[in-house]
This record gives C-alpha cells, structure tokens and sequence, in this order.
C-alpha cells in the first residue's frame, strides 16, 4: 500500500518535494491506452505518428489499460461502446487520466438531438478531465490537450484533499 | 580480494538492491486503491465469461505428435527434392529409407488407432422394472415412463 498517498492532510517538506518530483516523472510519460472509436481515432493515429510525433511528450500507446495512464477518448461513444468504456476505464491503474477528444465524446456532436444510439458526452460514465473541441480536432489541438493535461498533472499533490 | 565468480556475486547483489530500491519505492508512492472491478480480468472491455484455463481432450496430442513428424518429414523432402538431379541415386536411395522409417511409424500408429477418432458412446440408463422401488418408496403405478 502506498505509505504517501492520501496519508497526510497538510504538505509538509516530503511531500513537497516528493509531489515535484513525481508529478514531473508522471507527467513527462503518460502512456496512452490504445484504443480509437471513429474518425478523431485517424487524427489521434497521425498524432501518434511521425509527422506530429506524440513520443516527443513521453507519449505512446500501450495495449492494455493496465499499463496505461490517459485514456483518449477519440470518437463517438454509442451505448454500447459505453459499457465497455466503463469497464476499461475502471481496470486502468491509478492514476488514471481521461482526454475527451472531439465533439462526439464531448456531449454526442451531430448525434446531440437525434442520435438515439450514442452516449451524449462521455463524462457521464467516466471523470474526464480535459476536453479537446473538434469535429475532428486537429493534432495539433490534441497535442494542446495533453499538454492542457500535462499541466494538470504538475499542481497535483500527495496529501488529502481538503475536501474529501 | 575479489576472484571472478567474486565480481558475478557483485553484481548479482547490486542487481538485486537495484530492483529492491525501485519496488520500495513504487511502494512508498503508488496509490492503493483497488476495487472489485479495477481488478477483473482484462478482456478488452468485455466481462470474461468462464476461467482462463481450459482444458483440452488429451487425445489431441496424440494427434499433434504425429502432424510433427510428419511434418518434420515434408520439409526434409523439400531441399531434398530441389537439389535431387545432382545427388542421382545415392540420395534417392537415403530419402527412400527414411521415408520406410517413417512409414513404419505410419503402420504403428495406425495399427494402433492412434488415428481413429473414437467417438464417445454414453451409456444411457435405461428404466428397468421395478429398479429403486424400495428405496424410494414409490409405488410402480407412480412411475411413468
């Protein structure tokens, strides 16, 4: 069991600096989870790819949520898809991070009024934590999206939150 | 002073601590909170059905054995085959003989019924006249077949 997570409730001079230390090795490697649902999963692959390059961030993609620290999620969530996100989501190992990309998996995109088969947003069944807008978004607004999340991770901290 | 199995010692200690230090400190830091479903089986998102041990009828390695050998047979023919015109009757003669070993390998198994795939004949329990009466204490009249 981890001695230091969540065992203090104030950030004495251990955890301090052991969170500067952590949050920067976790955040100079966030291991994807390798899994696309439609069209954003292209633009996530030529992110992934040489051209834009996600392994300059200490990004790649693993094949098992085990292993894994974000989750992107690239495309249209339809409802059956959601259970499944759901299961992966809950078998990933913390911590875990969540990148919703695109409109689809934002709140549901052009499936928003009539599409009876799709999940609108995927925050309904997992905490996302950064949202990336496009329809699909560009590398480059990905690449925004993990640095947004890079950033994020830089002010988290070992101790107790002071509101759990 | 230090012999050569001496420094492999070294090593094999400074390996060790190496990987102790590391798995320490995983410990020290990681989060812990497992849950029933964060620890399920992993099957691409879906929820495992059944256990991941299965187990197969032993005759398949019967069967398997015998692919192997003759497999392994098929492909000492191919160079053979290739470069057969220039060997003339020497390595026909070689190939043939291997070829009668493995062909007395045949004529076992076969003789055998290594190669017949029994299929299972259940027995099936058939009612017979009067069979559990006592015991049950059912009168035959109950009894419907």
């Amino acid at each position: 069991m981890g001695l230091l997570d969540a065992k203090f409730e104030n950030s004495n001079i251990i955890i301090t600096s052991m969170d500067s230390l952590l949050n920067w090795a976790r955040l100079s490697s966030i291991w994807g989870m390798q899994f696309g649902l439609a069209c954003c999963a292209i633009e996530m692959m030529a992110t992934g790819a040489s051209h834009y390059d996600l392994d300059r961030f200490g990004t790649f993609f693993r094949g098992t949520p085990r292993q894994s620290d974000v989750m992107i999620v690239a495309g249209t969530v339809t409802l059956k898809m959601a259970e499944r996100i759901k299961v992966l989501y809950d078998q990933m190992s913390e911590p875990r991070y969540v990148i919703s990309m695109g409109s689809c998996s934002n709140c549901g995109g052009p499936y928003w009024e009539h599409g009876y088969h799709v999940l609108k947003g995927v925050d309904r069944i997992i905490p996302v934590d950064v949202f990336v807008p496009g329809c699909p978004p560009r590398p480059e607004a990905l690449m925004e999206g993990l640095i947004k999340l890079q950033e994020k991770i830089r002010h988290e901290s070992l101790a107790k939150r002071k509101s759990a | 002073m230090l012999t050569e199995f001496g420094r492999v010692l070294l090593f094999l200690i400074v390996g060790a601590v190496f990987v102790a230090i590391g798995m320490i400190f995983a410990w020290l830091l990681r989060p812990n909170r497992p849950y029933p479903s964060k620890l399920s089986t992993y099957e691409c998102g879906e929820v495992p059905v059944g256990d991941t041990r299965v187990r197969f009828n032993i005759r398949f390695y019967v069967v398997a054995l015998i692919f192997l050998i003759f497999e392994v047979e098929v492909v000492f023919l191919f160079p053979w085959a290739t470069v057969y015109k220039n060997l003339g009757w020497f390595a026909f003669i070689e190939m043939m003989v291997f070829l009668a070993i493995l062909l007395v390998g045949y004529a076992y198994v076969w003789r055998k019924g290594d190669l017949d795939w029994d299929k299972p004949s259940p027995q099936i329990p058939k009612y017979e006249h009067g069979f559990g009466v006592r015991e049950t204490h059912i009168t035959e009249e109950e009894i419907t077949v």
